[in-house]
């Protein structure tokens, strides 16, 4: 058996070829100001959020759930984050900036409880009980930004999504940061363990005496944790917050980096780097429609199309299917013959 | 030469899977009007076998002749098309759809496009009733019934499919003794009518009460086909294990029992009930005693245990375990000493997605919390004692745990418990569908833990096991408890008496 991540792998260094072939620049860094410049850079820079929604979405999959409110999180914590800073005088102190950051999460916490709570708690269907909060999420941004969009002039935030370290974007280590601690607290503690069990088999799992209530609530007041981080990027990186806009989709990308990247929709094992590269996938995808110049009214179903082969490419039956067409395509008398040997 | 010719011939089939042998040149005939049992370990190649005959493997070598025609089944279409009914030994059928449906899904009377309901259900309960004697609302969903009832529906749309050859996989397994007579009543009536049926089981008695033939097979290879009459059931036993049987050699009669009634007390249950699973009982465990828990299928002995672990909330009664513990749920149960191995192995026991490994010290890793974890190495120290001490096969900590047959897998379940260190041991079922080796080890086991000062609640559907190995039965019937019997008075008659309730209500 391959690797797990052999199909992801392939498919991202494949994308990136048509890219290499298509326009050799593609692949080319400049510094500029101190700071790399690129096509790669610009794939990790505005792909951060999408990884640390889609790294979360991972672990709520792995629970046989599925969350789809990240979207109205997102929108919900950048909101936060920016009403709490105008409200300020000096919109650059950095203790204002540190607590409109600790806001915002604390909120995104709040809301993920809230999810885990309806599936966990009451036992309201995942798709269902995230819907409400997808749906009202959108309500809620209007109404803590008084249903205008805010726009900020504040250095100091805007360094979390548009700031640079070591020359590179300084998103990227807060993906870095958050990735590395999923895989810690999913694999050297017994977390992951369990959210695989309670994924494949909660009632066996209750028997076996884990406490699959607390597991799936985990699950999803981490989810709402990254959908909040990566609020806070996206707000930052242009410095507003639109209650109607931001994080729009970000739920349906997710998903589909999740199960691009090996994870299963109906819960049990999980990957992580997987989904990493699942989303990196996406956002490529995305980068390279902009860069052959797709007009912009079908981009849509352009990547819908390469979505699809990328799944069916994943998909182990529809390789063997194609496979043993082509044999029998070229080898008719073959079959034949071993079937009657 | 014109004498009687199978309708169902298997020659020289090979199948291979990744690493394993599954069958290895195995033939198999089947006559019209006769019941074949096919016998074997686990392992064996039994199933391996069924599922070749029945379209969800295909063969790499070999030949299969239906009434003298060559056919190659591809898939479970052909082989129903071909006539070749199956009945699994897992139910599987729709729960949530009626009985009806059931029985008729796929092939529903219709009328402009419609289904005729009445027509369907009129004509399911007309079916059930004539051929299976079996008289139930045929609109209510499959899942209220009790999983027996749901077997007999299974055989009936297995029947109604136009079949020649009628295969059961472990049909009994989870049926009681009247409904066995039931199914063998049909069975017999069938086989009357001139249909083929191939059985598997692994009670012997049944095998000598309904087949005409035997065939056994032996590690993926055929060992020989019998005349059922002409087959000691010592040297079927034999031929199955591949050497001279001392496995079933009588184990020594528990001597403790007297010292037991020494010892401390565990647990008690205080009129502990739950409407609509069990009456109100009292249950008191002592420290290293094995308790038998007798009764027929659906007589609550499941329900009970449920509620002694906490899997169940009881609506009444008391319980109490060492000093002042409790059992509200199964975590709470686990922390005061107590394991349960449910007889759903498959729905509730095994975790699919693990390896064995992880299933082996997933009890224990839930007792230790999140963030104490046993460490990788750890992990597989353990699983690597177990794999030993239980003989479990294949030996490799990281295999998944779907890929085991049924024994194994019940094994490591008997590991994660065991890993615990429970004061009390629950095991509902532990030996149903395993091979007879793998039973015999696991009584074994039953019995030396008991020494060791386990407690043991030993549920099992055959008299014979409760009887070998426990120091006392307590007996229930129609969801209520009726008799304890200990010492002298348990017995096999004394038992079946107090299953069957002669005088009393």
């Amino acid at each position: 058996m391959k690797h797990h991540l052999f199909w992801p792998v392939t498919l991202l260094a494949l994308l990136l070829l048509f890219n290499l072939l298509y326009d050799p620049s593609f692949f080319s860094i400049k510094i500029r100001d101190g700071r790399l410049y690129g096509s790669l850079i610009d794939i990790l820079n505005f792909g951060a959020p999408l990884m640390l929604v889609a790294i979360g979405m991972t672990l709520v999959i792995a629970t046989k759930g599925i969350d789809l409110s990240v979207g109205s999180i997102v929108a919900i914590t950048g909101a936060m984050a920016c009403m709490t800073i105008s409200k300020g005088t000096d919109q650059n102190s950095l203790g204002l900036v540190a607590m409109a950051v600790i806001m915002a999460l604390g909120l995104s916490l709040l809301l993920g409880l809230w999810n885990g709570f309806l599936v966990a708690g009451i036992g309201i269907q995942p798709i269902i009980a995230t819907l409400i909060l997808m749906v009202a999420g959108r309500g809620i941004a209007q109404l803590i930004t008084n249903g205008q969009i805010i726009t900020l002039n504040s250095g100091n935030y805007k360094y979390i999504g548009a700031g640079d370290l070591f020359r590179l974007p300084f998103s990227i280590f807060i993906v870095a940061v958050v990735f590395g601690a999923a895989v810690l607290l999913t694999r050297r503690t017994a977390i992951g363990m369990f959210i695989e069990s309670v994924g494949n088999k909660p009632v066996a799992s209750r028997l076996a005496g884990i406490r699959a209530k607390s597991v799936m609530i985990a699950a999803y007041l981490f989810c709402g944790l990254c959908a909040g981080i990566a609020g806070l990027i996206l707000s930052s990186n242009v410095s507003s917050a639109d209650g109607n806009n931001a994080g729009l989709w970000y739920e349906l990308d997710a998903i589909l980096a999740v199960v691009i990247g090996g994870t299963s929709l109906n819960g049990g094992r999980f990957y992580l780097a997987g989904t990493v590269i699942g989303a990196l996938i996406i956002q490529t995808l995305t980068t390279t429609i902009y860069v052959i110049n797709v007009s912009p009214e079908i981009t849509l179903v352009v990547k819908a199309f390469v979505v699809l082969v990328v799944c069916l490419i994943q998909s182990e039956s529809f390789r063997q299917a194609i496979v043993s067409r082509w044999k029998t395509r070229r080898y008719p008398a073959e079959k034949e013959t071993t079937r009657h040997a | 030469m014109e004498e009687r010719r199978p309708i169902l011939q298997m020659r020289h089939i090979h199948k291979q899977f990744p690493g394993v042998k599954a069958l290895s040149d195995v033939q198999f005939r089947l006559f019209p009007g006769e019941v074949h049992a096919l016998m074997g370990e686990n392992g064996a190649g039994k199933s391996t076998l069924i599922k070749v005959l029945t379209g969800v493997y295909s063969i790499d070598r070999g030949e299969v002749e239906l009434e003298q025609k060559r056919i190659v089944i591809q898939g479970p279409q052909d082989a129903q098309a071909a006539g070749i009914s199956t009945v699994y030994q897992e139910v599987n059928l729709c729960p949530n759809l009626s009985v009806a449906e059931n029985i008729f899904i796929g092939r529903e009377p219709m009328r402009f496009g419609r289904i005729q309901w009445k027509k369907l259900n009129a004509a399911a309960a007309k079916l059930l009733e004539e051929r299976m004697h079996l008289k139930i609302d045929v609109t209510q969903p499959l899942h209220v019934y009790p999983i027996a009832i749901q077997q007999l529906v299974a055989i009936a749309r297995a029947l109604n499919i136009s079949a020649k050859v009628l295969i059961l996989d472990e049909p009994t397994s989870s049926l009681d003794r009247g409904e066995v007579r039931q199914l063998f009543d049909v069975m017999n009536k069938l086989k009357s009518e001139g249909l083929a049926i191939l059985f598997v089981t692994h009670f012997l008695n049944q095998v000598y009460e309904i087949s005409d033939r035997i065939t056994i097979l032996r590690g993926g290879e055929f060992v020989g086909e019998y005349a059922a009459s002409a087959l000691p059931r010592i040297e079927l036993v034999s031929k199955m294990i591949g050497k001279e049987l001392k496995l079933l050699e009588e184990l020594p009669k528990q001597p403790a029992a007297a010292e037991k009634k020494e010892s401390g007390i565990l647990m008690e249950a205080k009129s502990l009930g739950k409407r609509g699973a069990i009456e109100p009982f009292d249950l008191s465990i002592r420290q290293g005693e094995i308790v038998g828990l007798a009764g027929l299928l659906g007589s609550g002995r499941t329900e009970a245990a449920r509620l002694l672990f906490g899997a169940d909330a009881p609506d009444q009664g008391s319980l109490v375990i060492g000093r002042g513990g409790s059992a509200q749920t199964p975590r709470r149960a686990i922390d005061n000493g107590i394991a349960f191995c449910s007889e759903d192995r498959k729905g509730e026991g095994i975790i699919d997605d693990l390896t064995i490994r992880e299933n082996i010290v997933l009890a224990l890793q839930a007792s230790q919390g999140w963030f104490r974890s046993i460490s990788r190495k750890r992990q597989t120290e353990i699983a690597g004692q177990f794999i030993e001490a239980l003989n479990i096969n294949p030996p490799n900590p990281d295999q998944l745990i779907k890929n085991l047959s049924g024994g194994n897998q019940q094994k490591v379940l008997l590991a994660r418990w065991l890993l615990t260190d429970p004061k009390l041991l629950i095991l509902d079922e532990p030996t149903r569908g395993i091979d007879i080796g793998a039973k015999a080890e696991i009584q074994k086991l039953v019995m030396s833990l008991s020494q060791k000062g386990v407690s043991v609640l030993f549920i099992s559907s055959e008299l014979e096991e409760v009887l070998r190995v426990s120091d006392r039965i307590v007996v229930l019937r129609d969801r209520r408890k009726v008799k304890e019997l200990q010492g002298d008075e348990m017995s096999e008659q004394s038992v079946m008496k107090a299953i069957a309730g002669g005088g009393e209500g």
